[in-house]
């Protein structure tokens, strides 16, 4: 019973922790933009098709290229749609696929670069040449190649986005495994006789957490700027899914004399971006770790 | 008045805190410097002393500022100047010589251009005069072959020699005042003794000024004319340096000055209960209040002004320091310790014990063979009996770390058994020891900032091995837990806290609690007290004395500071390049005869007392590696006979006291030399 209160009580501490670094975050004028930025959008994408005015794959001959009007007010496209539907709806498939996307990055990359960093001599050495090789390679040619070979749903988009974006933070985490390993608590645990699995989750995973979940928020903005690039491509998703970078990518043509049904999107994709890496330093900063002295390897 | 260099006037360093209440580290300190004076500023950690030494440069920490009172030199306000006026003033009227001379160093650039840079800054000399400035200034500060010297990178030299190049470097502008903050704290004791040395002979010399900062007692009582005592950021007594050694009218000083282990007396020291209090939680009384042992009720509310005893021309602040004579305190007196039955049952026993940090060779990795003719430690043969403790003692690079790591299995031996309990071998190598042979050897480590993981709960940190070894969970982890605490005098509510919300000795105790929740029958003690405040040392040895005597325990103790290992030991064994010097019991190897090493490092030991000055027999030099033949330590040997000592490895020798010495020269002539 005793016990029962105890974890409650742990529970509750890190409950509590979290708390706090979120007020750190929102407390200074940067973080609480990112972070309302970021909570705003996600809300967006939630509740985006209740709030539509319009169905977003209704096409209208007779309202082609409307400008901004109370009406619509975003506008509507070349064929008829409405801007601003689409837009609200446009980063739901973005966030979805990247947050999921970010999440395999941390985990695989995470866990290889700590395993890497704590073992050292000739398999770390092997692994981080094949991870370099990687590395080397332009991530949107390979994209492009796996996504021609086994096509564009989500099952692919996610664990190759997965795959792609997590070979940096395997260095992150190498890296700041080496900051753990050589202190002395890590000598005290071999030498008591923890396995290396142990002191993979006891020891060190609780050090080096806050710089891989730092490192990962960054690589969700990046991803989310890549993904939108595929579907600028037209290897993303798959029309009439709205989506930014399709959406820029089908009215970029149009630029010069229908502008709104660019602008619209772009502003979404970048705001998003920008809440992100806002959010990211201001978490950063509320953990203790310095990103401008620490740049992504 | 006119030989005053300068003076500091109720100065008040502080700092605003979240809640906007402004904090002060340094509260009212006033007190003046004159001219060729040696001032020591000692206090603990946390005292403010390294925040006045600063002051003193017109420097303020970022996020610190001055709330009141000034730092005058030649009556103009340091604190107040602007940084251009500054730049003319700090290295060429005052200079600073910081803790780690490695660090202050620009690793890239040669010696003798670092120099010359100072040079060209502070004075108006031309290239050639600055030439043979630098080699004059090598040659001041004692460098071997000064010429070639400056061409060296900084990574070529020695520790000691890196800080001799920063006081080189210090007295380039030939300032008036020279601030050392800690200079001599992270050297070895034989080459600390020759940097004081030189300190103070050029504080002769040259009739510089020198405000020396330090933890260290002894190092203050060798250079010092006068000693402030810093205690919470205000100064508790004040005075020359031969009256405040040697009568400490503050309660603190006192307390302090009887922590400190000192060579001439067996047994543990005294240790003052509590710690210093944090910036910001001192109240209206006396900041010493809590661990004061003649305290009164006055001292609850009162805080107490600094009064002048002018019998011994020194400041004190204490309502009733003449209360102190009355309990009768001695400073030369110490706790006796309790001799914990020994058995005859060895329990530890090393027999030619190599070990060698070379590379392995290809062939040799595939035959799993170490093949090194000159190992790192060799021909290393010491019995542990059950229940003593044994120190090793030695500079850095004597091997001794390295031995403790073989024996916790985490370096592999070269050659030579370890043999545990009933002469069983154990492996160096930790894969093949059961579980329960590493449940019986714990370690204890050197900073327990680095030994405890500092995302863990106290909790957390003790259950490790009980989950480990003993499989406990639930309420009985949590009685195992608390029971721990209580045997290193901490409290329940210790196991929510994260290592960050203890103070120094609070984490080495939990790194106690946490080497004996294993109950274990050896514990290596790696240099366990070199990173404490010395009263928290002195409490953190009467600990692990007390835990012995409950528990039985061995200890395998590794230290630099012979005092500290003179009050713990049992028998020592004195340590040079990995090969054995000198072993017996502890108040022997004090005593003559004894190995010429074991000379050098006796009389290097620093004693807080102004009539006990270091014997510096030996040149400082570091050796890189042992010599391939012959006596361990024939580089350094003032006593050297010649060519036998190059060539024969040295016999053992058993003196009549129970001591064996390796050396070549008769026991008998060696007591008579070390006598005269």
């Amino acid at each position: 019973m005793n016990l029962n209160k105890l974890s409650k009580e742990k529970q509750k501490n890190v409950f509590s922790k979290i708390l706090e670094v979120f007020k750190t975050m929102a407390s200074k004028p940067s973080g609480f933009i990112g972070l309302f930025i970021l909570v705003f959008h996600v809300l967006l994408a939630i509740l985006s098709p209740y709030l539509a005015p319009y169905d977003y794959k209704a096409i209208d001959p007779t309202l082609m290229l409307q400008a901004p009007s109370s009406e619509y007010w975003f506008g509507t496209d070349s064929l008829g749609r409405d801007v601003f539907t689409r837009t609200i709806m446009g980063g739901r498939t973005a966030l979805t696929i990247t947050f999921f996307g970010s999440l395999i990055a941390l985990l695989w990359g995470g866990l290889l670069g700590i395993f890497c960093g704590l073992v050292g001599g000739r398999i770390d050495d092997v692994v981080m040449r094949i991870v370099d090789a990687f590395l080397s390679i332009p991530w949107i040619l390979a994209m492009l190649l796996i996504v021609s070979l086994l096509g564009t749903s989500i099952e692919v988009l996610i664990p190759a986005l997965g795959f792609f974006y997590g070979k940096g933070i395997v260095r992150v985490a190498r890296a700041a495994t080496h900051d753990v390993i050589a202190k002395d608590f890590i000598v005290s645990a071999r030498a008591r006789g923890h396995g290396n699995m142990s002191i993979i989750w006891n020891e060190i995973i609780p050090n080096v957490r806050d710089a891989i979940l730092v490192e990962g928020a960054m690589r969700w903005s990046w991803m989310l700027l890549g993904f939108s690039s595929l579907s600028f491509l037209g290897f993303g998703v798959s029309p009439p899914t709205p989506d930014w970078g399709l959406m820029i990518s089908n009215a970029r043509g149009l630029m010069s004399f229908a502008y709104w049904s660019v602008i619209a999107p772009i502003v979404g994709l970048s705001s998003l971006i920008i809440g992100i890496n806002l959010t990211a330093d201001a978490f950063a900063k509320a953990l203790g770790i310095d990103r401008s002295t620490k740049a992504p390897v | 008045m006119e030989n005053i260099i300068q003076s500091i006037k109720n100065l008040s360093i502080g700092f605003k805190s979240k809640k906007g209440d402004e904090i002060s580290i340094l509260r009212n300190v006033t007190t003046n410097i004159k001219k060729g004076e040696t001032v020591g500023i000692v206090g603990e950690s946390g005292s403010g002393k390294s925040t006045l030494a600063l002051a003193m440069m017109g420097y303020v920490k970022q996020g610190l500022y001055t709330i009141k009172g000034e730092c005058l030199y030649k009556s103009s306000n340091l604190l107040k100047m602007k940084s251009r006026d500054l730049e003319k003033i700090r290295g060429r009227k005052i200079a600073m010589i910081p803790q780690n001379a490695g660090q202050s160093l620009t690793p890239n650039l040669k010696i003798g251009y670092q120099i010359d840079e100072a040079l060209s800054l502070h004075t108006s000399l031309n290239k050639t005069e600055r030439n043979n400035k630098i080699s004059e200034l090598l040659n001041k500060v004692r460098l071997p072959s000064p010429d070639t010297m400056a061409f060296r990178y900084p990574h070529e030299l020695s520790g000691g020699q890196q800080q001799r190049v920063a006081v080189a470097m210090a007295l380039a502008g030939r300032p008036d005042l020279l601030l050392l903050d800690e200079p001599t704290t992270g050297l070895d004791v034989t080459t600390q003794a020759h940097v004081l040395e030189l300190l103070r002979s050029i504080a002769k010399d040259t009739e510089t000024s020198m405000v020396y900062v330090s933890h260290d007692l002894g190092a203050i009582a060798q250079v010092s004319d006068r000693i402030i005592v810093m205690y919470a950021g205000e100064i508790v007594l004040e005075g020359p340096a031969r009256s405040i050694l040697k009568n400490p009218i503050h309660p603190y000083t006192f307390g302090l000055l009887k922590s400190i282990p000192k060579l001439s007396l067996a047994g543990l020291p005294g240790s003052m209960p509590g710690s210093q209090p944090q910036p910001g939680s001192i109240g209206i009384g006396c900041s010493f209040y809590d661990r004061c042992s003649i305290a009164e009720e006055k001292c609850k509310k009162n805080s107490p002004n600094l009064e002048y005893v002018s019998e011994l021309k020194t400041n004190v602040r204490c309502f009733n320091y003449k209360n102190l004579e009355k309990f009768n305190y001695k400073i030369s007196s110490s706790n006796q310790k309790i001799n914990v039955k020994k058995e005859i049952n060895q329990i530890l026993n090393l027999t030619d014990v190599s070990i060698s940090y070379a590379k392995q060779k290809l062939l040799d990795q595939i035959f799993n063979k170490i093949s090194d003719t000159n190992p790192t430690v060799k021909d290393i043969n010491i019995e542990v009996k059950k229940g003593e403790t044994i120190a090793l003692v030695g500079e850095s690079g004597s091997g001794k770390s390295t031995i403790l790591k073989s024996i916790a299995g985490l370096l592999r031996t070269k050659d030579g058994k370890i043999k545990f309990k009933n002469d069983r071998e154990l492996s160096s190598n930790l894969k093949n020891r059961d579980s329960n042979d590493l449940r019986a050897i714990q370690l204890i480590f050197q900073n327990p900032d680095e030994s405890l993981n500092p995302n863990h709960t106290v909790e957390q940190i003790l259950s490790q091995p009980l989950k480990l070894y003993f499989g406990l969970n639930g309420e009985k982890l949590r009685k195992n837990i608390i029971e721990l605490l209580q045997k290193v005098r901490l409290g329940e509510f210790y196991m929510t806290r994260y290592p960050r919300q203890l103070s120094g000795g609070e984490k080495q105790r939990v790194a106690v609690a946490r080497a004996f929740a294993a109950k274990p029958d050896i514990i290596l003690c790696d240099e366990v007290t070199s990173a404490l405040d010395v009263s928290v040392q002195a409490a953190v040895l009467n600990l692990l004395q007390n835990l012995k005597e409950d528990l039985g325990t061995t200890y395998i103790f590794v230290s630099h500071d012979l005092a500290v290992v003179r009050a713990i030991s049992d028998r020592v064994a004195v340590l040079y390049q990995g090969r054995l010097c000198e072993i017996g019991p502890s108040k022997n190897v004090y005593q003559f005869p004894s190995h010429p090493y074991t000379e050098v490092l006796l009389g290097a030991v620093l004693e807080p007392d102004p009539d006990i000055k270091p014997k510096l027999v030996a040149e400082d030099i570091v050796e890189e590696k042992p010599p391939e033949k012959g006596c361990s330590f024939q580089g350094r040997c003032p006593k050297i006979l010649g060519d036998q000592c190059k060539n024969e490895t040295p016999p053992w020798q058993i003196g009549d006291n129970g001591n064996a010495i390796r050396c070549h020269i008769p026991l008998k002539d060696l007591k008579k030399q070390q006598l005269s």
